[in-house]
């Protein structure tokens, strides 16, 4: 029985996750470079449809999926035999557990991301979107400041994602 | 200028934090 709820647990860990760090990818590789085009594409539609339908969306299921990526992670270190929560977030500092140090990194990692997207992004997203009040000059710094915290999360999924893979299937050395 | 401004520069940095960390971990746990 245990198995089976860390085996769903896992699994929803995997889908939550790829969830988020799928929609992160959307908002650097395509949303933020799509907006830029259709802003200075003059006679265009414009970046309203994408900020009025999509953007909404995307960041809903985005905020929500890091929060059930970091909680089942959570869960899975507390309740797996193989780790431990402490012994993950101490990076196993003088345990000699490969393993644990390595899933230490990626929840290190993950958790550093989890604190940008509730405390930077979505915040500052809320004013740039005109969900709360904000002048020119607050939306123009919000935006700066979401932008550059989207684009440390993917700089930090790159290593999150090598060691949260490492961790059951080892290191390149 | 900031890595972080550009994509390519983005991934380039992950890539080299992943070679720091990775090493980070050698020396705790290796």
């Amino acid at each position: 029985m245990e198995n089976l709820i860390l085996s769903l647990d896992r699994w929803i860990h995997l889908l939550s996750g790829i969830t988020w760090i799928g929609l992160l990818y959307y908002f650097n590789f395509v949303q933020v470079p799509a907006m830029a085009a259709a802003a200075a594409d003059k006679g265009g539609p414009g970046p309203a449809a994408i900020s009025k339908y999509v953007a909404p969306r995307a960041l809903l299921w985005f905020r929500w999926a890091a929060v059930v990526t970091w909680l089942s992670g959570a869960v899975y270190l507390h309740s797996a035999g193989v780790y431990s929560l402490h012994g993950a977030f101490t990076l196993g500092i003088g345990q000699h557990n490969l393993a644990l140090t390595t899933i230490g990194m990626g929840a290190w990692l993950g958790t550093i991301m989890i604190f940008n997207v509730w405390v930077l992004i979505w915040p500052n997203q809320k004013k740039i979107l005109g969900l709360v009040m904000a002048t020119d000059e607050e939306k123009a710094r919000a935006r700066r400041v979401a932008f550059l915290a989207s684009r440390t999360n993917t700089m930090l999924s790159i290593p999150m994602l090598m060691f949260m893979g490492a961790a059951a299937h080892g290191l390149p050395y | 200028m900031n890595p972080l401004e550009t994509i390519s520069g983005t991934i380039i940095a992950g890539v080299v934090l992943t070679i720091i960390l990775a090493y980070l971990i050698y020396l705790i746990a290796g």
